[in-house]
C-alpha cells in the first residue's frame, strides 16, 4: 500500500470531522428525548477509528464496543441508515432493533457493537478464525476500551487468537477511564500492551490523538496480520472529550483535565499537520463544513424516516419462520 | 448391530464433518477424542483443523464459535459439562441468541453447542446439574434433549443443518446405552415431539433419561392394567404443544417428568402451559416428578435418594389414577 497521498490526509480530515458532527447530533437529539436509551459518544477519539478502518476493506470485519459510531461511520457506513438506526427507525441498519449500541452492517463487513464490554473480543477472533478456516484473506478487527482488560474474556481471547495465529487486530482505545473510574483505580497495569508479551502478541503503544501515528502504525499491524503473523494489539492513547454515555455531568473530572483534553483535540491536530504541508485554512474550513451539512442533511432525512411497525417485533428472532412462532 | 450413544454421536459427526465442509468442531480435549470419547479418531480422519482443542476459556470459546458462525463456519462446540456452560452464558444469552434479531434479521448463528448433563456415578454437584430449563429462558436459542441414541443420531445432524443457535444437551447416564441404527435413519424435524409409547390412561411427558424413567414406569404401569402414554419432546424450545395436546385430549391425565428440580423447571412451563390451553381436556392436576430442591450429592446412596426415576412416576401415576392426586 502506497503512502497517504495529500488528498488522502483530506479524506480523512473530512472523516474525522464527520464522526464529529455526527456524535454532535447524537448528543443534541438524545439531550432533547428524541434518541432512546444511552448513546455513548467517540467525541475526542476519531482518529483511532479514522487512521485503522481507512486501511480495511470492505471484506474485513469490525466489531466494536458500546462507544462503536465512530468506527462504524469510518468504515463506511451510510450515515443516514446508521443513525436511522440510532433513532430506532424501519430504515435504520437493524430496522431498529439494535440502535447505538448493536450497530451492526453486515453488507459492509461491520458485524457488529455490542453493549457487554469486551463481548466482542472473542466474536472477532472467530471471524477472524473463519477466515484462516475457508482460506480467506480477510482480517478482523475489533474496537475496545481500556475497562474491557478487567474482563476475563480479554485473556482467553488473547491467549486463544496467540494460539491459533488468528489474522484478528486488538485495538485498545486507552481513554483513561471505564465508564466513571479512571484507570490507576482500576488496575496496577498502566499500558494495556503490557498484557500481550506473555501471549506473544506483537504490540505497540501509541498517540492515538495524531492520526498519522495511528495510520503509520494500524498500517504495520495490518501488514504484519496479512503476512499471517498471527494477532496485534495496537493500545492507542487517546482521551474522551464527552461522559461516558449522554448525560453524564463527568463531576469526577476537573476542569483543568477536562480544559487539557480538548488541547489534544484530534481533529486540530490534523488541521496543524495538514497546514504545516500547506494545505490553506480556507479549505480546511471547507471540508468540516461540507462534513456538517451531510451529516446534517442525513440526520433529518432519518428524523423524517418511518418508525418501525409494532407489528413486525417478533420478525427474526429465528431464521426458520416455524421456530419464529414459538409462543411466548 | 448395536451402538452406544457414544458411538452413534461420533458416526453422526463424522457423517455431518464429511458431508460439510463448513462443519468444524472444536472444544476442550475434542482432537484427543473428548472427555468421554465422542469425538475420538475425527480428527484423524477430518484434519487437525477441523476437530480443534481449545484452551479451558468456555467464555472465549464460546465467542469464537459465534463469530466464527457469523462468517460462515457451522462450528460444533463442545462443552464438557452443562455446569460450565454458566462461564459460556454471557456470550449464549447476551449475543448469540440475539445477534439475528438485534441485527434486524443480517445475520444468523448456525452453530450447535454439545454439552453433557445430568447426574450419574457420582459426579457430585458441580458435574451433574440438569440446567436446560435456564437456556429455554432465552429467545433465538434452541434447545435440544434427546433421550436415545438413535434419536440423539438423527437430532443431532438435524441441529447442526437447522442454521440456528442451538444448545445440545446429552445426558451422561445415556452415554452407555446401546440401540440399532437404520443405515437410512431419517432426520427428524426440529420441534417435533414423538410418541415413545402409545397408551389411553395417562400422559407421561419427559425428555433426554427420563424419557426411559418413563418407558420403565409405563410397562410396570401396565401390569397393573394402566395404559401410560409415553412422549418424549425432543425439543425443549420449540416446545411441541400439539403433540402434548393431542395425547392429553387422550388421556386426560398428565404428568411431567425431569431430573431437574422443580423449581422453576421446565416441567413448570409445560404445566402452566396445559393449564391455561387444555383445562377442559383435564380429569385431575397435572403432576410433576423432578428433582427436590437440593444440590446433587456425591455419595451413591444420597445421589439414588435424590435422583427421582421410574418408581417416582409410578407412584405418582397410581396416585393419580385412584384420584388421590
Amino acid at each position: 500500500m502506497a503512502a497517504p497521498t495529500l488528498d488522502d490526509w483530506k479524506r480523512m480530515y473530512h472523516a474525522l470531522w464527520r464522526i464529529r458532527h455526527f456524535e454532535t447530533q447524537v448528543q443534541r437529539l438524545a439531550a432533547a428525548g428524541e434518541i432512546p436509551g444511552f448513546p455513548h459518544l467517540s467525541t475526542g477519539q476519531e482518529a483511532v477509528a479514522v487512521g485503522v478502518c481507512a486501511q480495511l476493506s470492505r471484506e474485513d470485519l469490525l466489531f466494536t464496543s458500546h462507544r462503536g459510531h465512530g468506527h462504524v461511520l469510518a468504515k463506511g457506513s451510510n450515515l443516514q441508515a446508521t443513525f436511522a438506526e440510532i433513532l430506532g427507525r424501519q430504515e435504520g441498519l437493524c430496522r431498529g432493533r439494535g440502535g447505538s449500541m448493536h450497530l451492526v452492517d453486515a453488507a459492509n463487513g461491520v458485524l457488529g457493537a455490542t453493549g457487554v464490554v469486551g463481548g466482542n473480543l472473542a466474536l472477532a477472533a472467530g471471524a477472524a478464525w473463519a477466515a484462516q478456516a475457508r482460506g480467506k484473506p480477510n482480517i478482523s478487527v475489533v474496537f475496545f476500551g481500556d475497562g474491557a482488560t478487567g474482563a476475563g474474556a480479554f485473556h482467553e481471547t488473547l491467549n486463544l487468537a496467540a494460539l491459533w495465529r488468528l489474522p484478528v487486530l486488538f485495538v485498545c482505545e486507552n481513554n483513561g477511564y471505564a465508564e466513571f473510574t479512571s484507570r490507576e483505580e482500576h488496575s496496577n497495569v498502566t499500558h494495556v500492551s503490557s498484557f500481550a508479551a506473555p501471549y506473544k502478541i506483537a504490540t505497540k503503544t501509541i498517540d492515538g490523538n495524531d492520526l498519522p501515528t495511528v495510520y503509520a502504525a494500524a498500517r504495520a499491524a495490518i501488514g504484519s496480520l496479512r503476512k499471517g503473523k498471527g494477532p496485534y494489539l495496537l493500545e492507542c492513547m487517546t482521551f474522551r472529550m464527552a461522559g461516558h454515555y449522554v448525560g453524564d455531568a463527568q463531576q469526577y473530572r476537573s476542569k483543568e483535565e477536562l480544559a487539557a483534553v480538548r488541547e489534544k483535540c484530534p481533529i486540530e491536530r490534523l488541521k496543524r499537520y495538514l497546514m504545516k504541508r500547506r494545505v490553506k485554512q480556507d479549505e480546511l474550513d471547507a471540508i468540516g463544513e461540507r462534513a456538517r451539512s451531510e451529516v446534517q442533511q442525513a440526520v433529518e432525512r432519518a428524523r423524517a424516516a418511518p418508525r418501525p411497525d409494532p407489528a413486525t417485533v417478533l420478525d427474526d428472532v429465528y431464521r426458520s419462520p416455524s421456530l419464529n412462532a414459538i409462543p411466548g | 448391530m448395536m451402538h452406544t450413544f457414544i458411538e452413534i454421536l461420533r458416526r453422526a459427526l463424522d457423517e455431518e464433518l464429511a458431508r460439510d465442509a463448513s462443519v468444524h468442531l472444536l472444544g476442550e480435549d475434542v482432537a484427543a477424542g473428548g472427555a468421554f470419547g465422542v469425538t475420538r479418531g475425527l480428527a484423524e480422519k477430518h484434519g487437525a483443523m477441523r476437530v480443534r482443542n481449545t484452551p479451558i476459556s468456555e467464555a472465549a470459546i464460546t465467542g469464537l464459535a459465534t463469530g466464527a458462525a457469523l462468517c460462515g463456519l457451522k462450528p460444533v462446540l463442545e462443552i464438557m459439562f452443562i455446569d460450565f456452560a454458566t462461564l459460556s452464558m454471557d456470550c449464549l444469552v447476551n449475543q448469540t441468541a440475539k445477534y439475528r434479531y438485534m441485527s434486524g434479521g443480517q445475520l444468523t448463528v448456525p452453530l450447535v453447542v454439545r454439552t453433557q448433563a445430568g447426574a450419574a456415578g457420582g459426579a457430585a454437584a458441580q458435574h451433574s446439574q440438569s440446567l436446560e430449563a435456564w437456556f429455554i429462558h432465552v429467545p433465538g436459542l434452541v434447545v435440544v434433549a434427546p433421550s436415545s441414541p438413535a434419536e440423539a443420531y438423527g437430532l443431532l445432524k438435524a441441529a447442526i443443518r437447522l442454521g440456528e443457535p442451538v444448545l445440545f444437551i446429552e445426558h451422561k447416564r445415556l452415554y452407555t446405552m446401546k440401540e440399532e441404527l437404520a443405515d437410512d435413519a431419517e432426520l427428524p424435524p426440529i420441534g417435533k415431539a414423538r410418541v415413545a409409547r402409545a397408551g389411553k390412561d395417562i400422559t407421561l411427558i419427559a425428555y433426554s433419561a427420563m424419557v426411559q424413567s418413563a418407558l420403565e414406569a409405563a410397562a410396570n404401569l401396565a401390569d397393573s392394567g394402566i395404559s401410560a402414554e409415553v412422549l418424549d419432546l425432543r425439543t425443549l424450545v420449540p416446545l411441541d404443544m400439539a403433540t402434548i395436546a393431542a395425547s392429553v385430549s387422550k388421556t386426560h391425565r398428565v404428568l411431567i417428568a425431569h431430573e431437574a428440580v422443580l423449581n422453576g423447571g421446565v416441567g413448570a412451563e409445560i404445566a402452566a402451559r396445559i393449564g391455561t390451553e387444555l383445562f377442559d381436556e383435564l380429569d385431575a392436576p397435572v403432576l410433576r416428578v423432578g428433582c427436590p430442591f437440593a444440590p446433587i450429592p456425591f455419595a451413591p446412596e444420597l445421589e439414588r435418594a435424590l435422583l427421582p426415576g421410574a418408581e417416582d412416576i409410578v407412584r405418582a401415576a397410581r396416585q393419580m389414577m385412584s384420584g388421590g392426586a
